[in-house]
């Protein structure tokens, strides 16, 4: 009992006393409780997101993993909270031109009218839609790079300084790119950009920092309604799995034949 | 901006540097195909033409490489693409398709082309000049029958071996852009093609602006049947460069497919100057109707039968007119490419910079430059033709020197 708690029991009568004593003394001690078991739940919700990042020799054996991404387009609210978790993980300029990850709004008029936009990138949200007449379909559809299994930009790379690892992940070897800028053109999906002080392309990387330590890419961890769901393509128990199992799944631009591995679910024909 | 386009393409990421190499390379190839007419179709008029041809490639193929370095984000790292080439990349193989060229077919053939000739230069000279011609020799001065007859034959072979690599070398160029199937203004299996033709269109339409220009700053006429059968073959060739452009421009047209909206936007706003007007109107339409109808090598009575100084004009303004619409192709295809969104959604703009290591001032350079390696080449080798020595007479001693005549 708190001093305070005593002053109360003084001044009120004996029955309400306990009672009030009792739910305090309750409440106060199921927050402290989640206090302490905060940390043990996030950890226990965060273990199936990425299990088995220990090989069996004990350390992160790429081999053993295969990851791609879902987007459920359905659940996208365009808060933008992904593309400022990107910027700040990796380092991306903080100006409106380089991004690893963005989001597109689409608003489809009764007229038909396809009007995309993604005002920096979608990082401080959406204006109100500026559109006469009603509107068909609106929706959000974060994009980044897919890591394809067929990847163009990995093809044109004169030096290969852009490669494919074990699991799946497209990535640039700063301390090797040229700067030729290939492999930017190369891209379907307008996912790469050349670092402006770096002078070497950069990209999305699945958060591979993260990947090798069993952590989630940051966009895939702040994302608040679960539009973005990781994990490994190829077993079948993980999120990305039952993601794919339950969902009419699509991938950007198929008739280019890159192998996209960032699954969308509920997309519109519209999105390219 | 117009419509949307992906976030990261505000930036142009191959700019007028990138314009400048296909030109360039272009240049090299066609130049080439022009030298090897002489040497292997044995075309007899184009022969004064034949070295300014074969220095002409080479001082632009020099240069070729040079707008790539400094595009480059890190040029002190280009090296890896001999070291370490990823043999899927189209570009990994310019380094190797470029050393061939230049190693193998074009100095190889200079070479054994000038070899009798700096021999006897350097016989009959005296000061820098004699240990130059000296150098160049790299010590085989036998003038034997028998090692002349080597040189014109190797020389032969080697011009045999150059068309394919000069096809190799422009049509590879074009393969680089060609194969980008993310890009559908680009991707195209006509593109190598193109590119090829409208290099021999551009290289003959160099060799002949040269040609009559040193030829005025020479004091010396220009060879009226030579000129008349170059334009007849840049006429040819622009017909088939023409046709193979519009054979491009029906079947994109006719095929419609999801691109379409956004690039007949394009060519409507951003393209409407370099494409229709310079491209088509100015770069082949205007000069193919001048030498159609003056050029007497094309059929045996000419529409109009112009006199010799009005038709040299025609020839050279034609001639200018045609680099004037060849850079724009290059322009067209490489800035074209980048000017719509991958979203086929939008278009965006290219802002020319004046400085700086892909501006303007840059780009001016890099074009200047071919011309002054050039002026050189010809004070060092020259390809006129009466600076060729002559043998000395069978039968003279071997210490006689020979005359020769030097500009």
């Amino acid at each position: 009992m708190t001093p305070r708690d005593h002053d109360l029991a003084d001044e009120s009568p004996a029955v309400a006393e306990n009672e009030a004593v009792n739910r305090r003394e309750f409440l106060s001690e199921c927050l402290k409780a989640c206090q302490l078991a905060a940390p043990v739940l996030l950890g226990v919700i965060r273990v199936p997101l990425l299990e088995a990042q220990e090989s069996e020799s004990g350390g992160y054996d790429p081999a053993e993993h295969l990851y791609g991404m879902g987007i459920d387009v359905s659940k996208c609210i365009g808060c933008g909270q992904c593309v400022a978790a990107c910027k700040s993980e990796n380092d991306v300029p903080l100006d409106s031109r380089h991004f690893n990850t963005w989001v597109e709004r689409y608003v489809i008029g009764d007229n038909h009218v396809v009007d995309v936009d993604s005002p920096n990138g979608g990082m401080d949200g959406f204006p109100p839609v500026a559109t006469e007449g009603g509107i068909r379909r609106a929706f959000f559809v974060p994009k980044l790079c897919n890591h394809c299994a067929s990847a163009p930009c990995v093809q044109v790379c004169p030096v290969g300084a852009t490669f494919t690892t074990d699991d799946g992940a497209i990535l640039v070897d700063d301390e090797y790119c040229i700067g030729c800028r290939y492999c930017i053109q190369a891209c379907p999906y307008g996912a790469r950009w050349l670092h402006p002080e770096k002078h070497v392309a950069a990209k999305c990387t699945f958060c591979y920092h993260r990947l090798v330590q069993g952590l989630v890419p940051a966009c895939v961890e702040v994302c608040p309604t679960g539009a973005r769901v990781f994990g490994e393509v190829e077993r079948r128990s993980t999120p990305l799995a039952r993601f794919m199992r339950f969902n009419d799944i699509q991938v950007l631009k198929p008739h280019l034949n890159t192998k996209p591995k960032v699954y969308y679910a509920n997309l519109d024909g519209e999105v390219r | 901006m117009q419509g949307f386009i992906y976030p990261n393409e505000f930036e142009l990421y191959w700019g007028l540097l990138i314009v400048v190499y296909p030109y360039v390379t272009g240049l090299v190839a066609g130049a080439f195909i022009l030298a090897s007419l002489e040497r292997v179709f044995n075309v007899k008029e184009v022969q004064p033409t034949y070295r300014l041809a074969l220095l002409t490639a080479l001082a632009f193929l020099l240069v070729a490489p040079l707008p790539l370095l400094a595009h480059l984000g890190h040029p002190f790292r280009s090296y890896e693409i001999f070291l370490t080439p990823n043999r899927q990349s189209a570009m990994a193989m310019f380094g190797f398709v470029y050393a061939w060229y230049l190693m193998v077919v074009l100095l190889l053939e200079i070479w054994f082309d000038y070899r009798k000739d700096l021999v006897l230069w350097y016989r009959n000279e005296t000061g820098w000049r004699r240990w130059v011609h000296y150098a160049l020799t790299l010590g085989a001065t036998d003038l034997s029958e028998k090692s002349l007859r080597f040189d014109d034959r190797a020389g032969r072979w080697i011009t045999i071996i150059g068309i394919p690599s000069a096809f190799l070398l422009h049509g590879y160029v074009g393969f680089i852009f060609g194969s980008v199937k993310a890009n559908p203004w680009w991707s195209s299996v006509l593109m190598p093609v193109v590119f090829l033709f409208s290099a021999i269109v551009s290289g003959i339409a160099l060799v002949l602006i040269i040609y009559m220009i040193a030829s005025m700053l020479r004091w010396k006429p220009v060879d009226m049947r030579c000129a008349d059968k170059l334009a007849a073959f840049l006429f040819y060739a622009m017909v088939v460069d023409v046709s193979l452009e519009m054979l491009d421009f029906i079947h994109r047209l006719y095929e419609s497919e999801e691109s379409i909206g956004i690039l007949t936007q394009l060519i409507e706003s951003r393209l409407f100057i370099s494409l229709v007007v310079l491209q088509l109107a100015l770069g082949a339409l205007i000069p193919l109707t001048l030498l159609g109808l003056t050029s007497p090598a094309l059929s045996k009575e000419p529409i109009f039968k112009v006199p010799d100084e009005l038709r040299r004009l025609i020839y050279l303004a034609s001639a200018i007119l045609v680099q004037i619409g060849i850079f724009s192709i290059r322009w067209n295809v490489v800035m074209g490419g980048q000017l719509f969104s991958k979203s086929l959604r939008g278009l965006t703009v290219y802002r020319l910079e004046l400085f700086g290591l892909e501006g303007l001032l840059m780009t001016m350079a890099l074009l200047a430059l071919p011309f002054v390696i050039l002026w050189v080449l010809v004070k060092v080798l020259p390809p006129w033709p009466e600076a060729e020595a002559e043998l000395p007479e069978p039968g003279a001693g071997a210490d006689e020197l020979p005359s020769a005549t030097l500009p």
